[in-house]
């Protein structure tokens, strides 16, 4: 559920991530798209990792195998908007597949799983050279448009996928599917025996997990007009975003797109600062984030903080 | 004969990977966490040989005590400062806990030591016997992984520290009444699991480059060997280790080496789905 207040303030900011061509430079216009490109992502693993608290890792697989369908369906001469399509349900229905098989396990086995699933795409990708260029990677046709144009454009369809994210985050939390969806996070055998259909629903919640990541990546592929298997299947995508709506917030509607606005803008800081020390500030940020915000930006208890401020609250609070 | 080489292959391939993983697979069967941190031990261990060999010209074998004894410690300081805080957390927290840990030492070592591939070569030649060749550092290094598997299956078994993880598994709060100190007896476990990955790594040192981008994949045959073998026992990553020693090598022959990981990962899949318990599946760690 969310306030009124934080569905205002989530319009606030995409008006101002749409409108940051118009007062800001390229390198912010690119940050904004990052950011509605990971808050997509994010919002997504929230049905499967939030909602239903399967540790799934496996974002990233969809994601790159979006951007080489999406980006082969180009080459051979597919309009671009189509190839989107055809690259979100390839990707559904692999996920539709793959759930089917990987989501009989639970826990540590499911996360594992899902890690292989990367790898296994990954590997499946490099060494297919025929129809992926292996190492090599692809050339993907680019828009044939001014820079400024073309940043513009891809800004605008990253933000209309993560509005439709966002859109099925809300309907799901809404729908039975949601509740489902809930029931199996915090009990699926007991789930299971008031009669929720647990295999069913976990399939679907998968599968709609899966569906946008293809659709980003495709769009990613057609934004950056190259892609290869180190930069589709990054490793450090498979954790980041999990972690971007934990940080937010896992399993609200709101925390994820949250998460990935903080954990992007950080980034690019650190980036910008100390680029030879980036990694171990992010790891840092990660290790800090699971001590002193376990619940996520949406879940600090502003009164307690206040209190503890004003040192009223000692150590002997709860904890 | 071809097969024969294939074979032997496999097998000294599979020794090293029973090594590689079998720390790690202590530490997810006793402490279910799934330790990023991992890969980065067994890298760590094979740069510290390496240095060692470079600028001291100290042999690989004397390096395995300090090695271990530096691992341990900063395996038991993670767990007992860090991981033990949040162990009874869902999978998804230890093992972004960990991931992060791991993101930090990575950027350590790259930044410390370069990611510029290095090897100790001692140059020992190679032997053959029944039409198979085989390199004596890689004999060796086998010889010293079972022997540092055995070493382990024998205190898992024999020692009172032993015992106390065996019964830490198999029930925290009754392990805790009877007066173990389950903290401890973590860290310890920790620790052991970074101290098996370091020595690895020192054998790893003398037969494959050293680089801070192979931790990934090292980390990768720990999972893979695990979920093979089954989970939390000597035995089950020995057994693991020498299956997908024998298959990848074989893969590799068959379909070029490539594939091998592929493979690898794809039986890895099929395990899961079939048998998640693993090819030993035992309960207790034993």
């Amino acid at each position: 559920m969310m306030s009124r207040l934080g569905l205002a303030l989530f319009a606030g900011w995409v008006v101002i991530l749409a409108t940051t061509p118009l007062f800001a430079e390229n390198y912010i216009v690119r940050t904004a798209i990052m950011i509605a490109m990971y808050s997509a992502l994010a919002l997504s693993w929230n049905i499967i990792g939030g909602f239903t608290g399967y540790p799934s890792f496996a974002t990233v697989a969809f994601f790159g195998v979006g951007c080489y369908v999406g980006g082969i369906a180009q080459r051979a001469g597919v309009p671009m908007a189509l190839a989107w399509a055809i690259a979100t349900v390839a990707v559904g229905a692999m996920a539709a597949a793959l759930g089917a098989i990987i989501l009989r396990l639970k826990g540590h086995y499911f996360a594992i799983g899902s890690i292989a699933i990367v790898e296994v795409c990954r590997l499946v990708i490099s060494s297919w050279r025929s129809v992926t260029g292996g190492g090599d990677g692809l050339n993907v046709p680019l828009l044939r448009w001014h820079p400024d144009a073309v940043a513009q454009f891809f800004l605008l369809v990253m933000i209309g996928i993560m509005l439709a994210a966002f859109v099925m985050n809300a309907l799901v939390d809404r729908h039975r599917l949601g509740f489902g969806l809930k029931c199996i996070r915090q009990n699926e055998d007991a789930a299971d025996m008031v009669g929720v259909d647990t295999t069913r629903y976990k399939i679907v919640g998968f599968t709609l997990s899966a569906l946008l990541c293809g659709t980003v990546g495709a769009a990613y592929a057609s934004w950056v007009g190259y892609i290869d298997p180190t930069d589709s299947f990054q490793i450090l995508m498979t954790v980041k975003v999990p972690v971007m709506a934990l940080m937010g917030g896992a399993g609200t509607v709101l925390g994820p797109a949250l998460g990935a606005a903080a954990f992007v803008i950080l980034e690019e800081i650190f980036w910008a600062n100390f680029l030879e020390w980036n990694r171990a500030i992010l790891g840092a940020i990660i290790v800090a984030l699971i001590f002193f915000l376990p619940g996520g930006l949406l879940n600090i208890s502003w009164r307690r903080a206040a209190r503890r401020l004003r040192g009223r609250e000692s150590a002997e609070a709860p904890a | 004969m071809q097969i024969a080489q294939i074979l032997a292959n496999g097998l000294v391939l599979g020794a090293l990977y029973a090594c590689l993983a079998v720390g790690f697979s202590l530490v997810w069967g006793v402490l279910n966490v799934i330790n990023m941190l991992h890969g980065s031990f067994i890298i760590l261990g094979g740069y510290l040989t390496f240095f060692a060999w470079r600028d001291f010209g100290i042999h690989p074998l004397v390096m395995l005590p300090p090695v271990a004894l530096l691992t341990f410690a900063i395996g038991y300081a993670v767990q007992y400062g860090l991981v033990n805080k949040v162990v009874t957390a869902p999978v998804l927290t230890t093992l972004t806990l960990t991931f992060g840990l791991d993101m930090i030492i990575y950027n350590l070592m790259t930044v410390g030591f370069h990611a510029t591939p290095v090897k100790v070569s001692l140059g020992l030649g190679s032997v053959s016997a029944f039409g198979v060749r085989m390199p004596v550092d890689r004999l060796m290094g086998m010889g010293l992984a079972l022997l540092l598997t055995g070493a382990l299956y024998y205190v898992m078994r024999a020692s009172t520290i032993g015992r106390a993880i065996v019964a830490v598994r198999m029930d925290r709060a009754a392990a805790a009444l009877m007066g173990i100190r389950v903290n401890h007896i973590y860290a310890v476990t920790f620790g052991i699991g970074a101290l098996m990955a370091g020595l690895a790594g020192v054998i790893f040192a003398v037969i494959f480059p050293v680089t801070t981008n192979l931790s990934g994949m090292y980390l990768g045959k720990a999972f893979v060997v695990c979920v093979i073998g089954g989970l939390g026992s000597v035995p089950g990553a020995l057994v693991g280790g020498l299956v997908l020693g024998v298959v990848e090598s074989f893969a590799g022959h068959f379909f070029g080496p490539a594939h091998a990981l592929t493979v690898g990962f794809l039986l890895m899949l099929a395990l899961l789905v079939v048998k998640p318990t693993g090819l030993v599946g035992v309960k207790g760690y034993e």
